[in-house]
C-alpha cells in the first residue's frame, strides 16, 4: 500500500537520448548518453538500461570518461555542477564547483577543475553547438577558430586526427574538408572529400587516426581511408539523420545518434549489432496522445510515416507499425507522407490511421486506413484504404464506443465542412468485410472541428465552430443543437458513467458543461482550457489550464462543481498532449484528493521551451507538498482578476445576445440570467455572498478543499516547512493562515473597489 | 551621352585553338602558351597577364613541347623539328631535325647547356646548346617504345623518361638506362590496354613522381626505384604535371582529362617532426575539358586545355586575400583586335587564323529590316597563318600580312564586286607586325622589322613606296604592336612593347616626339580627330591624353592620375583593345574590352574611387536632381557580352561584334563523360 499523501509531477521518461554525443566504456561493454536530467548507462550487447544515473538538476550537457579511471565518467550540466559518477555501480562519487557550462570534454592528460576554467575562459565566443569543439592531440586547443574565417562555407562540426596535424571539418554543402599545415602562419592547406549531397553533420576519426566516419541526412555512415580518400565503405538505412558519431576506445564498436531519438551500435562498421530506440518524437504530434487498449501502450506518430507503440512502464519503444509503407527519401526539404491522426477503437481491434502529403503546388494527398488487430500475429493488419476520403484534411476522427447491437462506427470530420460516417460491411464479391461510408452530413457550411461519441455510442457530438450538433448514430438525424457564443469549441468529451447525461467543451477563454437531458448549459467557467482529458474508466476529467507562461492541472467530475483535485503551475510552458492511462491494477487509497487515480494514471507531455526534453509526467502518491498560504492567497488574487475581467465584457455579452442569430443561441434561461447580471452593477462586496457565478462558489469550495489539504499535510510539519522555505515563507499555523487570508482578501476587495470605480 | 543605333554582330564565328602545351619562364615572368595550331603566345605575368607576343601559327606544325632557356624559347613538334623562335620578330628562328621520328617532349637541364628530346622512335636525343643554334650531341640508349616524357634531375646527371607502361632512368653522362619501374595498367576491363606514361617529375632527392593514362599519380623513390605511394585521381587520364621547380619543390600539380587539377603538397604530418610525405590537397576544377597544359608559378597554378581558356588560379596561402591578386583569372580572348571596320562604308573584316571575311552591315529603318547583312568575300590563306590584317576607312583598301608576305586588295563595289590583287608592291614591305591605312586611304604605314615604319602611297595606279619612319637610328628596338594614325592626316602614333610611344608628322615624315615612357604596356592607342590629343590605354588599365601639339600630358589627364581610378575599372581582368571617338560630341571616348564597352565623357567630373558604378536603368529610374549628382565621366554598358569590337560608324551607330563565350564551349568536342550526381 503506497503512502497516503499528496500528489506530484514526476518525469517518467522519453527524453531525447541523442541531445549529445554517447560515449562508450573502455571495454565497450556500456554505453553513456545524456538523457534529460539523467545519464544513461546502456549495455551495448543487450540495448538494455543498467542504470540511471540521476542527481543534476538541470539538463545534462555533457557525458566524458576520466582519464585516469576508466571505470568513473564526469557529467556536465545546465546546473552548473559536474558531477563524477562510479558508472558500474552507479554512484555520484563528487560534485564538482558551479560553472556555467555547456559542454565538458578533456584533454588526455590535466586535471579536469583546471581545464574546465581554461573552458570557458579559452571558448568564448564560440558557438555552443559541442560539434564545433574539438581536441587534438596534447595541449593543443581551439584550433577551429582559425580556420572559421578561412573557408566561405558553413562550418558544422570539426574533428581532429589523433596522431597527425590534421583537422577534418563538415560543412553545409557536404564537402569534408581535411586541414593540414595550420601550425605556420599562413601555409595552410586543405583537401576536399565531396560524398554527402547536404549537410555533413557529424565526423569521427577511430582511434588509431586510419578511417574517418562521416555522416548526415543521408543516414548512410560513410567510412573515408585516410590519405587514401578514393576509397570509402558505406553503411547505409541506417534510419533518421545522423547527428553523433562516436567510436569506442578499441575501435572495435562505432555508434551513431540519429535524429530520430535513437543510437545505433555498429561492429566494426559492416553490421548493426544493437539499436537503443527512444520515445520518437518529432517536428511535431500531429496525432494525440492514445493508449493502445491491449498492450496498454502509448501510441503516437513516430518516425516518418510510422505509429509508435511506446511501454510507459519500461520507457522503452516496443514497436514501429508501418502506416504509410512507402520508402522514407532522407533529404531536407521534401514533402512525405505523414501520419496525422490515428484512433483505436474500445476494444483495440480497430485501428484508424489518416496519412497526408500536402505540397505546395500539387493538390492534398489523403488516405485513410483502416488496421484490425490480427490475433495470430499479434499486430495489425491493413484492412480497407480509403484514399480521398475527404477533399481537405481531417480535422478529427472517433470510433463509436460498442454496444452490444451496433457494428462499429468510425466517423471523421474534415475541413471541408462534412463529416463522414464509416461502417465495416461485407461486399458480396470480396473475402473480408472492409470499410464503407455509411454517411455523409455537413451543418450550415461551417468547417467540423471534433467530434465525439457519448459512451453507450448512442449519441454522436460534433462542433461547427461554435456550434455542437448532437446526432444519432442509428437514424442519423439531427437531435438538437448546443451553443454558447462567443468563441469557437475546441475540444469536446461526453461524460461517463454517472455522468454520462453531461457534454463537456472548451472554448478559447471557457469550459462548458451542457446537460444533454434539458438540452441546457449546466455550468460553465472562464479559464483557459487548452485539453481536456476524460478518463475511459471513471467520470474523472482533467483540464489542463495555460495561465501566464505555466499550466495549470484540474481534474473534477463533471456533476459536481467542485474539482476533486487541483494544481497550479504542474508545469512551465504549454501542455498539448494528454491521456488517461489505466492502471494494471487498482489502488485503494483514501484520500480524497488522490482517488481520482486509483483506477488510472495521466501522462501528459510538455515541450520545455530551453531544452527540448520531453517529459511525460506520472502522478504518484509518494510524497506531500502541501498547499502554502502564499500559494493559496496568489490562487485567490487570480481569480478576483478574472472576475474583474467578467464583469467588463458584460456589455460586450449585451451586445453577442443581440447580434448572435436565434438558432445557435443557448436556452433563455441561461440568457435571461446573463443578461440580468450585466445590467446589475456588480459590486465587489457582493462576491462574498456566493451570489451568482459558479466559479465564485468554485473558488469557495476550493479553498475549503485546500484547508482540508493543510489540515492533512499538518502531519507532516517537517515537510510542510520545507515547502514553506521554499516559498520563503515562515510556515504558519492554521489559524495564521486564516488570519493572513482575510487580511488579504479584504486588501484585494478594496483594490477591486477602486478599479472598479 | 545620347542614343545609338546598334548593329549587334554575331557573326564573327571566331574559334580559338586548344591549349597544347605551356612553359613559364620564372626568371622573365613570361608564360609560353602553344596551341594547336602552332601559333605561340606570349604573357607577361608582370604587366597584368597581358599577352605581349603571339608568333602565328602554320598548318602542319604541331607544337607538342616548349621549353625555355634562358631567353631562348625552343619548341618541339610532331613533325620531328626542334624550332627556336625569334621572340622580337616573332617568327621561328630555324628549325632542326631530330631526324627520330615525331617528338613527343623537350626538355633543358638545369644550367641549360643541354637539350634533351623524346623521340617516337624510343630514343632520346641530346643536344648542346650553342650561341644561335643547337648541335646534335649523341643519343641515349635507344629502347623499344615511344619517349612520353622526359624530366632531367636538378644535377643533371640523370633522367628520367616516361614511356608506355614503364619509366627509365638514364644515366646522362653514360646513356645506359639504371632503373627501370613498371608502372601498373588499370583496374578492370581496361586492364590489356598499356598505360602511358604522360608527365613525369625528377625531384632533386631523387623522388620521381608520375602520371600517367590509367588515372594515377605516383610517387617513386629514385634510388631504389620502389614505389611509394599511389593517388588514384580520376578514372581517365592523368595528362600534365608540373612540379614547382623555383620554390622548394614542395607542390606539385596535376591535370587530368576529367578537366580537375589535383594538387599534391609535400608536408610533414605532425609539427615537430621532420619526416614529411605526399598528400593530395587540393582540387581546382575550372575547365570543362581535358587540362593538357600546366604550369606552377610561385603563387598561381596556370592550366589550359581542349577548352581554349587559360585559367590563372591563384594560391590562396600565398597571396593577400581580397585583393587583385587573389582573383581568379580565365583569358578566353587574343588581347588584340580581330575586327576591322570601315567607318565610311559599313563594312567589316574578321580575322582569322588561316583566312578573312569581309561582311557588308545591314540596314534598318525602324523595326522593318531595309538590308540584311551579308557576306561579302573571303580572303584564304595558304600554310602560314596571318598575323595583321587592315582595312581602309573607305573599304576599298584591305591588306594583310603573314610571317614572310603582304597582300594587298583593291576592292571596288559598283553593282557588282571586283577585288584585284596589287601585284606589284614595293620590295620594302615584305615582314611587318602591324598595318595601319590613313584616314583617307591615301596611305598604307606598315610596321616593320628594326622598328621602323614604312609608308607606301596606294593609288588606283601604283603602289609606291615613299617613306621609312625611324625614330633612331641603327640602335635596335623592340617591336611596334600598335599604328595609329590622326584623322587629318598628319600624325602617326606607334607604340612598341618596350612599353614606348612616338608621335611622326607625317608632314614633315620625321619624329615629332616621344611620350614619357609609362611601366605598363600600353593595350591600344588613338589619337583624337578634333582636339588631336593622344589616348593610350596599357595593360594595368591607366588611362593617359597627351597633347601632340604641345608635347605634354592634358590637364585632364593630369587630374585623372591626381584622382586616381576607381578600383572597379581597375579591378577588370581584360584589356581595352579599341578606342573609337563621337564625332558628333568630342568629349566622348568609346573604349571596350571582352566584358563592357565605355563612354568617357571628359566634361564630367571623376568618380568617386570607391563609387558604385550605376547602370543606365537605374540611374533612368531616379529623379533628375539625384541623377544630376549621379552622373560622371564613366558610363559602362554591359548589355553585350564578350565584345570583340565596339566602333561607331560615320551615321552615327554602333557596331557592336558579340563572340559569346556559349558559342565557343558549344563547338568544342564532347567532354570525356562524367558521373554527375543525381543521374
Amino acid at each position: 500500500m503506497v503512502e497516503h499523501g499528496d500528489i506530484r509531477v514526476v518525469h517518467c521518461g522519453g527524453s531525447k537520448i541523442n541531445f549529445r554525443d554517447p560515449v562508450i566504456t573502455h571495454d565497450s561493454r556500456f554505453l553513456l548518453c545524456a538523457s534529460g536530467e539523467a545519464v544513461k548507462v546502456f549495455s551495448t550487447s543487450t540495448e538494455e538500461c543498467i542504470h540511471e544515473l540521476r542527481g543534476h538538476t538541470g539538463l545534462v550537457t555533457g557525458v566524458l570518461l576520466r582519464p585516469s579511471n576508466h571505470l568513473q565518467v564526469y557529467s556536465s550540466s545546465l546546473d552548473g555542477t559536474l558531477r563524477l559518477w562510479d558508472f558500474t555501480d552507479g554512484i555520484l562519487i563528487k560534485v564538482g564547483q558551479r560553472f556555467q557550462l555547456v559542454a565538458v570534454h578533456l584533454p588526455q592528460s590535466g586535471d579536469q577543475m583546471v581545464e574546465a576554467q581554461e573552458l570557458s575562459a579559452v571558448l568564448s565566443g564560440v558557438n555552443p553547438n559541442p560539434a564545433a569543439i574539438a581536441f587534438g592531440r596534447g595541449v593543443r586547443t581551439c584550433r577551429h577558430k582559425d580556420n572559421k574565417k578561412g573557408g566561405w562555407n558553413t562550418f558544422t562540426c570539426v574533428a581532429c586526427h589523433p596522431k597527425d596535424d590534421c583537422i577534418a571539418t563538415g560543412h553545409e554543402d557536404g564537402k569534408i574538408r581535411l586541414w593540414r599545415n595550420f601550425n605556420h602562419k599562413k601555409e595552410y592547406t586543405y583537401s576536399t572529400l565531396h560524398w554527402h549531397h547536404s549537410t555533413v553533420s557529424s565526423l569521427c576519426f577511430t582511434p588509431e587516426g586510419t578511417n574517418l566516419l562521416s555522416g548526415g541526412v543521408e543516414s548512410v555512415l560513410v567510412q573515408w581511408r585516410y590519405n587514401q580518400e578514393s576509397e570509402r565503405d558505406f553503411l547505409p538505412r541506417l534510419g533518421g539523420a545522423i547527428t553523433h558519431i562516436t567510436v569506442s576506445p578499441d575501435g572495435s564498436l562505432f555508434c551513431t545518434s540519429h535524429s530520430d531519438n535513437k543510437i545505433t551500435i555498429i561492429q566494426s562498421c559492416v553490421k548493426v549489432s544493437a539499436v537503443i530506440q527512444g520515445l520518437v518524437k518529432g517536428d511535431s504530434i500531429r496525432t494525440d496522445l492514445m493508449m493502445d487498449p491491449r498492450s496498454k501502450a502509448l501510441v503516437l506518430n513516430g518516425k516518418p510515416g510510422h505509429l509508435q507503440f511506446y511501454s510507459l512502464q519500461r520507457d522503452k519503444l516496443l514497436y514501429n507499425l508501418d502506416i504509410v509503407q512507402q520508402e522514407y527519401i532522407h533529404e531536407s526539404g521534401l514533402q512525405q507522407f505523414e501520419v496525422v491522426k490515428a484512433a483505436f477503437d474500445a476494444s483495440g481491434s480497430w485501428l484508424a490511421t489518416v496519412e497526408e502529403r500536402h505540397q505546395k503546388a500539387a493538390e492534398l494527398e489523403l488516405n485513410l486506413k483502416l488496421w484490425a488487430f490480427d490475433e495470430q500475429t499479434q499486430s495489425f493488419v491493413l484492412n480497407t484504404t480509403i484514399s480521398a476520403p475527404h477533399d481537405a484534411q481531417i480535422t478529427a476522427m472517433c470510433f463509436c464506443q460498442p454496444t452490444d447491437s451496433q457494428t462499429t462506427l468510425l466517423v471523421s470530420t474534415s475541413k471541408d465542412g462534412h463529416f463522414k460516417a464509416w461502417q465495416l460491411a461485407a461486399p458480396a464479391h470480396t473475402e473480408g468485410p472492409s470499410w464503407l461510408c455509411d454517411f455523409v452530413s455537413a451543418y450550415h457550411g461551417l468547417v467540423p472541428e471534433c467530434c465525439s461519441f457519448s459512451a453507450d455510442g448512442s449519441l454522436l457530438a460534433v462542433v461547427f465552430q461554435e456550434v455542437v450538433t448532437v446526432w444519432s448514430p442509428s437514424t442519423w438525424e439531427l437531435l438538437t443543437t448546443l451553443s454558447q457564443p462567443p468563441g469557437a469549441v475546441s475540444d469536446l468529451c461526453f461524460g461517463r458513467l454517472s455522468c454520462s447525461k453531461y457534454l463537456l467543451g472548451t472554448t478559447a477563454s471557457n469550459l462548458l458543461c451542457w446537460n444533454l437531458l434539458t438540452c441546457s448549459l449546466e455550468w460553465t467557467t472562464s479559464m483557459d482550457v487548452r485539453r481536456l482529458v476524460a478518463d475511459p474508466l471513471s467520470e474523472n476529467m482533467a483540464a489542463f489550464c495555460y495561465q501566464s507562461g505555466s499550466t495549470d492541472l484540474f481534474v473534477f467530475k463533471p456533476s459536481e462543481p467542485r474539482p476533486l483535485f487541483s494544481h497550479k503551475a504542474v508545469c512551465s510552458g504549454k501542455v498539448t498532449q494528454a491521456v488517461f492511462a489505466p492502471r494494471e491494477e487498482m489502488l485503494e487509497s483514501c484520500e480524497e484528493s488522490s482517488q481520482w487515480l486509483n483506477r488510472s494514471q495521466l501522462y501528459f507531455l510538455t515541450q520545455q521551451m530551453v531544452n527540448n526534453i520531453s517529459t511525460s509526467a506520472e502522478e504518484k502518491q509518494n510524497e506531500n507538498v502541501a498547499m502554502t498560504p502564499f500559494y493559496l492567497l496568489l490562487g485567490k488574487h487570480r481569480q478576483q482578476q478574472q472576475e474583474h475581467q467578467d464583469s467588463d465584457s458584460s456589455l460586450w455579452a449585451e451586445r453577442t445576445l443581440l447580434q448572435t442569430p436565434a438558432h445557435v443561441l443557448p436556452s433563455t434561461s441561461y440568457l435571461c440570467s446573463m443578461f440580468v447580471q450585466s445590467l446589475l452593477i456588480s459590486v465587489s462586496d457582493a462576491r462574498e455572498e456566493k451570489a451568482h457565478a459558479e466559479e465564485e462558489m468554485e473558488s469557495e469550495k476550493e479553498e475549503e478543499d485546500s484547508e482540508e489539504e493543510m489540515e492533512s499535510s499538518r502531519s507532516k510539519p517537517e515537510l510542510a516547512a520545507a515547502a514553506a522555505t521554499e516559498s520563503d515563507t515562515p510556515a504558519l499555523t492554521k489559524a495564521q493562515a486564516r488570519e493572513l487570508r482575510r487580511v488579504r482578501k479584504l486588501d484585494h476587495s478594496w483594490l477591486a473597489g477602486l478599479l472598479d470605480s | 551621352m545620347g542614343e545609338f543605333k546598334v548593329h549587334r554582330v554575331r557573326f564573327f564565328d571566331y574559334m580559338p585553338s586548344a591549349i597544347r602545351t605551356m612553359a613559364f619562364n620564372s626568371q622573365t615572368e613570361r608564360l609560353a602558351v602553344a596551341r594547336a595550331d602552332g601559333a605561340v603566345e606570349i604573357f607577361n605575368f608582370n604587366d597584368n597577364f597581358f599577352q605581349e607576343k603571339v608568333i602565328p601559327g602554320q598548318d602542319g606544325r604541331a607544337t607538342e613541347a616548349l621549353c625555355w632557356v634562358g631567353h631562348r624559347l625552343f619548341s618541339a613538334g610532331l613533325n620531328g623539328e626542334i624550332t627556336e623562335y625569334d621572340l622580337e620578330n616573332l617568327r621561328p628562328q630555324y628549325t632542326v631535325d631530330a631526324y627520330g621520328g615525331p617528338i613527343w617532349t623537350i626538355s633543358s637541364n638545369s644550367q641549360g647547356t643541354q637539350l634533351a628530346v623524346g623521340c617516337e622512335d624510343g630514343t632520346v636525343k641530346i643536344f648542346a646548346i650553342l650561341e644561335e643554334r643547337i648541335q646534335f650531341q649523341r643519343n641515349l640508349n635507344r629502347h623499344k617504345g615511344r619517349i612520353i616524357s622526359l624530366c632531367w634531375h636538378p644535377s643533371s646527371a640523370q633522367i628520367a623518361a616516361g614511356m608506355t607502361d614503364m619509366i627509365k632512368i638514364f644515366d646522362a653522362e653514360t646513356g645506359h638506362a639504371t632503373r627501370r619501374l613498371l608502372v601498373d595498367r588499370a583496374m578492370g576491363a581496361s586492364k590489356n590496354k598499356e598505360v602511358v606514361v604522360w608527365s613525369v617529375g625528377y625531384l632533386s632527392d631523387h623522388t620521381i613522381i608520375s602520371g600517367d593514362s590509367a588515372g594515377k599519380v605516383q610517387i617513386w623513390n629514385g634510388l631504389t626505384g620502389t614505389l611509394v605511394r599511389t593517388y588514384l585521381v580520376t578514372k581517365w587520364d592523368v595528362l600534365s604535371l608540373v612540379i614547382n621547380a623555383s620554390q622548394d619543390e614542395s607542390s606539385v600539380i596535376a591535370g587530368t582529362s576529367e578537366g580537375t587539377v589535383i594538387q599534391f603538397q609535400f608536408i610533414s604530418s605532425t609539427v615537430d617532426q621532420h619526416d614529411k610525405e605526399w598528400v593530395r590537397t587540393r582540387t581546382f576544377r575550372n575547365h570543362s575539358h581535358d587540362v593538357s597544359a600546366l604550369a606552377h608559378t610561385d603563387t598561381a597554378v596556370v592550366s589550359g586545355g581542349m577548352d581554349t581558356q587559360l585559367v590563372v588560379r591563384p594560391l590562396l596561402d600565398k597571396v593577400e586575400k581580397n585583393t587583385q591578386e587573389s582573383a581568379l583569372r580565365k583569358i578566353a580572348f587574343p588581347h588584340r583586335s580581330l575586327v576591322g571596320c570601315a567607318k565610311k562604308a559599313g563594312l567589316l573584316l574578321f580575322q582569322f587564323p588561316d583566312r578573312l571575311e569581309l561582311w557588308k552591315l545591314g540596314e534598318s529603318e525602324g523595326h522593318v529590316c531595309l538590308m540584311y547583312p551579308y557576306f561579302v568575300c573571303r580572303f584564304l590563306q595558304g600554310e602560314d597563318h596571318i598575323c595583321c590584317s587592315a582595312l581602309s576607312a573607305c573599304g576599298g583598301w584591305l591588306a594583310y600580312s603573314t610571317v614572310s608576305s603582304v597582300r594587298l586588295y583593291r576592292i571596288q563595289y559598283n553593282n557588282t564586286i571586283s577585288i584585284n590583287k596589287v601585284s606589284k608592291l614595293p620590295k620594302e614591305l615584305r615582314s611587318v607586325h602591324q598595318l595601319c591605312f590613313s584616314s583617307d586611304s591615301s596611305k598604307l604605314f606598315a610596321s616593320s622589322c628594326q622598328s621602323s615604319v614604312i609608308v607606301v602611297a596606294v593609288s588606283q595606279q601604283e603602289c609606291r613606296y615613299l617613306h621609312t619612319l625611324k625614330h633612331k637610328t641603327g640602335e635596335w628596338k623592340a617591336r611596334m604592336h600598335l599604328l595609329c594614325a590622326s584623322d587629318d592626316g598628319k600624325w602617326l602614333a606607334t607604340a612598341n612593347t618596350d612599353c614606348e610611344i612616338h608621335i611622326y608628322n607625317l608632314h614633315k615624315m620625321k619624329l615629332h616626339c616621344m611620350v614619357p615612357v609609362y611601366n605598363s604596356c600600353p593595350t591600344t592607342i588613338a589619337i583624337h580627330p578634333v582636339t588631336n590629343n593622344l589616348i593610350s590605354v596599357h595593360a594595368d588599365q591607366q588611362i593617359f591624353e597627351f597633347s601632340l601639339v604641345q608635347k605634354e600630358y592634358t590637364q585632364w589627364s593630369r587630374r585623372l592620375q591626381a584622382q586616381g581610378l576607381l578600383s572597379l575599372w581597375l579591378e577588370r581582368d581584360t584589356p581595352i583593345t579599341h578606342i573609337t571617338f563621337n564625332p558628333k560630341n568630342p568629349d566622348h571616348i568609346i573604349l571596350h574590352d571582352t566584358y563592357m564597352f565605355c563612354i568617357i565623357d571628359q566634361s564630367l567630373p571623376f568618380p568617386e574611387l570607391n563609387a558604385v558604378l550605376w547602370n543606365q536603368m537605374t540611374l533612368k529610374s531616379l529623379p533628375v536632381s539625384q541623377r544630376i549628382g549621379q552622373s560622371h565621366a564613366f558610363k559602362i554598358c554591359k548589355s553585350f557580352q564578350h565584345l570583340m569590337c565596339v566602333s561607331l560608324l560615320e551615321d552615327l551607330s554602333l557596331v557592336v561584334v558579340e563572340r559569346p563565350l556559349l558559342d565557343i564551349m558549344s563547338q568544342l568536342p564532347a567532354p570525356v563523360r562524367q558521373k554527375k550526381f543525381a543521374t
